[in-house]
C-alpha cells in the first residue's frame, strides 16, 4: 500500500482568522508594533513636515540606532533573566580607552579600537562569572561595576592626560566605517544597528543558542536540568551586552572626534525601557529581536518627535513613563494568559 | 536479582552547618518504581537532586551500573541516562512544545555557519511523543507549554524523557497540583515508563499514588532512612504513619496516655487534643 490511509479525518483545521489571531498575540512584538504605529502616526500629525522630512527622519533614526545596538543584546540577557547596568560604563570606557590610545598617544587606530572591544568583553566576561558564582542578582553585580568602572575610567583618564576629554582624529577607512554621515544626515550606526539586528536575531531565534537563551530564562533549574551550561550561556550574553556598549563608544567617539568619561549613562536606563516597550518580559524567558527593534524605534521616536512639536521637551519623559508603565502592564496580562489559557476542548 | 542501576552508599548532605541527609544508602532497579515518602522537609528533593547531579554529596558514594560516579553537574547525570522533572517545574511556561521539548538536544539542519534549529521536525516529534503517551488534544507543536495543563506538562516532560533513552526517570511530586483524572494518566504514564525496563524514582506526599504504583518505597525522615522495604511488605496504615513522620504520631500517642493517665482514664476533648497537638510543652 502505497498511500496510508488515515484512521481518523484528521480534525478540522481552526478558521484561519481565529487561528492567525492567536498566533499573532502569540508573538511578542505584537505590542510592540502598535506602540511604534501610535507614537509615528501622533508626531506625523502633532511634529507636521518637519518630523517626517528626511531630517526628522535621521534625527530618530540616529538616536534610535545608537540605542539598538546596545539594546539588542541587552534584550538578549533580559529574555535570560538578567540584567545589565553596566552599559554606561563600558561604553565611557571604551571611547576613553580608544581616545588615549590612538588619539593621545597616538597608536594606530585598529589598536585604540581593538583595545576599547577588549576592555569591553573584558568586563561583560566579569559581570558574568561574578553572577552566575555568586547568585547575587546581576541588578547589584552590574550596578556595581557600572560606578566601579567609572570611577577607574575617570581616574585613569586624569592621571594619564590630566583631563576628562580626549579629542582623536580618526582617518579613513575608520571614519567612513564608524562615524561618518550619509546624505549628511544618517549616521553609518544605522547599518551597525541593522547588523546587529540581523545577527542577533538568526542567534535568538533561529540558532540552538537561542532556544538555551529562551530555557535559561524560563527556568533555570529545569535549564541546567537539560544539561546546558547555564554558566557559559549567561557569560557569553554579558558579554555580548558589554560588546554592543563598546561598539557604540567606538562609533561615538570616530563620530564625534572625541571621548568624554560622562558618556553613556543614559543608555543605562535607556536600553532597558527599549527592552521593556520591545515586549520583553522583565521575568525573563519571552521576547524578540523584532520586539526590541520596535522598542527602540518608539523610544527613539518619541525622544526625538517631541522637538518637532514645539513643545517643552520634558512631556517626552512623561510619554515614555506612560508607554513603559503600559508596556508592562501588557507584558504581565500577555504572560497571564499565556499561562492561563489552557487546552480548548474541540469538539 | 539484577545489578542496580544507582546506587548509594552511606550518602550525607549538609547545607553549611546544617545537615539535610545523613547516611543514606539506597538502591535503584531497572523497572521498578522507587517511591521516596517523607514529610515537608525531609530532604526528599535534595535526594533526587543528587541522583540527577544538583548537588555533591558531602560524604558518601554513588555508583551507576556497578562503576563507582561522581555527578559534577546535571550533565554527567544525564550522560548516565538520569532524567529529572523537578519540583514545581520540568518545563518552560513561555516556550513552544517542540522547543522545549528538544532543549540541550536541538535537531539542527543546513550547513555550518548557518546550522538552524529544525522547527518542523522538533514539533512534529514533540506531538509524537506527547501522542504516544494519551495526550491527543496536542496537535501543534509551536503552542506554548503554558497553555497546557499540569499532566499534559508531566507528559511533556516524561516524553521527553522516554525519547531521549533515559534508564532513571526522576519525578518530584509529579501529581501534586492535579486533579483526580489528570493524575491518574500521570501514573499511567509511570507504569508505561516502568513497563519500558526504565526506573521510575517517584516523590510523592500521596499514599495512595505511592500504593498504586510502588514496587520499593524509601521513608525518609529528617534526613535520615527511616524505613526501605519493598510492595506488600507494609500496610497502608504503616505508610501513612511513615509519611507523617512516624514518631510524631507516637509522641502524640503518648501524649493521650499521659492525659489519659492524668485525667482518670477519660480522653481528651476534640478542643483538649487540638491543643495538646498544638503546644509542644504540653500538659
Ligand atoms: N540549598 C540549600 N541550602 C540550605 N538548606 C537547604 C538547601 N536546600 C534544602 N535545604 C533544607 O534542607 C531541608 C530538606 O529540604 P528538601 O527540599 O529536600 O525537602 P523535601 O523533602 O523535598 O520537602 P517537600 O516535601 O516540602 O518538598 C529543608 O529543611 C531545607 O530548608
Ligand atoms: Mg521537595
Amino acid at each position: 500500500m502505497a498511500v496510508q490511509a488515515p484512521a481518523a479525518p484528521a480534525p478540522a483545521r481552526p478558521l484561519v482568522s481565529g487561528a492567525s489571531v492567536r498566533n499573532l498575540i502569540r508573538r511578542p512584538e505584537t505590542g510592540a508594533l502598535i506602540g511604534t504605529v501610535s507614537v509615528f502616526v501622533f508626531f506625523a500629525i502633532f511634529g507636521g513636515q518637519q518630523f517626517l522630512s528626511s531630517g526628522g527622519t535621521a534625527s530618530w533614526l540616529n538616536v534610535a540606532a545608537e540605542l539598538g545596538i546596545i539594546a539588542i543584546p541587552v534584550g538578549l540577557l533580559m529574555i535570560a533573566g538578567e540584567l545589565d547596568l553596566s552599559v554606561g560604563s563600558v561604553l565611557a570606557s571604551s571611547s576613553m580607552t580608544l581616545a588615549i590610545v590612538s588619539g593621545h598617544y597616538g597608536a594606530p587606530m585598529i589598536i585604540g579600537i581593538g583595545a576599547a572591544i577588549a576592555l569591553g568583553l573584558l568586563t561583560g566576561f566579569l559581570n558574568g562569572v561574578l553572577v552566575t558564582a555568586t547568585n547575587v542578582p546581576s541588578f547589584v553585580v552590574t550596578l556595581a561595576t557600572n560606578f566601579g568602572l567609572a570611577g577607574l575610567t575617570l581616574g585613569f583618564s586624569r592621571v594619564i592626560t590630566g583631563t576628562t576629554s580626549v579629542a582623536i582624529e580618526p582617518g579613513s577607512p575608520d571614519k567612513e566605517l564608524f562615524g561618518t554621515l550619509l546624505a549628511d544626515k544618517f549616521e553609518v550606526a544605522v547599518f551597525w544597528w541593522i547588523g546587529v539586528a540581523v545577527v542577533v536575531g538568526w542567534m535568538l531565534h533561529v540558532s540552538r543558542f537561542g532556544n538555551w537563551i529562551f530555557a535559561v530564562g524560563g527556568d533555570t533549574v529545569s535549564a541546567r536540568a537539560t544539561g546546558i551550561s547555564v554558566r557559559n550561556v549567561k557569560i557569553g550574553l554579558f558579554m555580548g551586552s558589554a560588546l554592543g556598549a563598546a561598539l557604540v563608544g567606538v562609533i561615538q567617539t570616530i563620530l564625534y572626534n572625541s571621548a568624554q568619561v560622562a558618556n553613556g549613562q543614559s543608555f543605562v536606563f535607556n536600553s532597558i525601557i527599549a527592552v521593556v516597550i520591545g515586549g520583553v518580559l522583565l521575568t525573563g524567558g519571552y521576547g524578540s529581536v523584532v520586539g526590541v527593534v520596535l522598542g527602540t524605534l518608539t523610544f527613539a521616536i518619541v525622544q526625538q518627535g517631541i522637538y518637532y512639536t514645539g513643545w517643552e521637551s520634558d512631556w517626552a519623559s512623561f510619554i515614555l513613563g506612560i508607554l513603559l508603565l503600559a508596556a508592562v502592564l501588557m507584558n504581565n496580562t500577555f504572560r497571564r494568559m499565556a499561562l492561563s489559557s489552557s487546552t480548548k476542548k474541540k469538539a | 536479582m539484577t545489578e542496580p542501576l544507582l546506587k548509594l552508599n552511606a550518602v550525607c548532605k549538609s547545607f553549611g552547618t546544617t545537615d539535610v541527609l545523613s547516611d543514606v544508602s539506597l538502591e535503584v532497579r531497572a523497572g521498578e518504581v522507587l517511591c521516596l515518602l517523607g514529610d515537608n522537609g525531609a530532604g526528599k528533593s535534595t535526594l533526587i537532586k543528587i541522583l540527577s547531579g544538583f548537588h555533591e554529596p558531602s560524604s558518601g558514594t554513588m555508583e551507576a551500573g556497578g562503576k563507582k560516579v561522581c555527578f559534577k553537574s546535571p550533565r554527567d547525570a544525564s550522560s548516565h541516562g538520569i532524567a529529572t522533572v523537578h519540583q514545581f517545574g520540568g518545563t518552560f511556561p513561555l516556550m513552544s512544545i517542540g522547543r522545549s521539548f528538544f532543549v540541550g538536544a536541538e535537531p539542527l539542519k543546513g550547513l555550518w555557519p548557518l546550522r538552524r534549529f529544525d522547527r518542523k521536525l522538533a514539533n512534529s516529534i514533540a506531538v509524537r511523543e506527547m501522542q504516544a503517551l494519551g495526550i491527543t488534544r496536542i496537535t501543534d507543536g509551536d503552542r506554548l507549554v503554558g497553555g497546557l495543563s499540569g499532566g499534559e506538562r508531566q507528559a511533556l516532560a516524561i516524553g521527553r524523557a522516554v525519547h531521549f533513552g533515559a534508564n532513571v526517570l526522576i519525578l518530584d511530586e509529579p501529581t501534586a497540583a492535579l486533579g483526580v483524572k489528570e493524575a491518574a494518566h500521570v501514573l499511567r504514564l509511570i507504569m508505561q515508563a516502568r513497563q519500558k525496563g526504565i526506573a521510575v524514582v517517584l516523590v510523592t506526599h500521596n499514599v495512595t499514588h505511592a500504593m498504586t504504583v510502588g514496587d520499593h518505597f524509601a521513608v525518609l525522615i529528617r534526613g535520615a532512612l527511616a524505613a526501605d522495604f519493598h510492595k506488600g511488605e507494609r500496610t497502608r496504615e504503616e505508610i501513612t504513619d511513615l509519611m507523617a513522620g512516624g514518631e510524631a504520631m507516637a509522641e502524640l500517642e503518648a501524649e493521650i496516655e499521659a492525659y489519659q493517665l492524668a485525667h482518670h482514664g477519660h480522653t481528651p476533648e476534640p478542643a483538649e487534643l487540638e491543643r495538646l497537638t498544638h503546644d509542644p510543652s504540653g500538659p
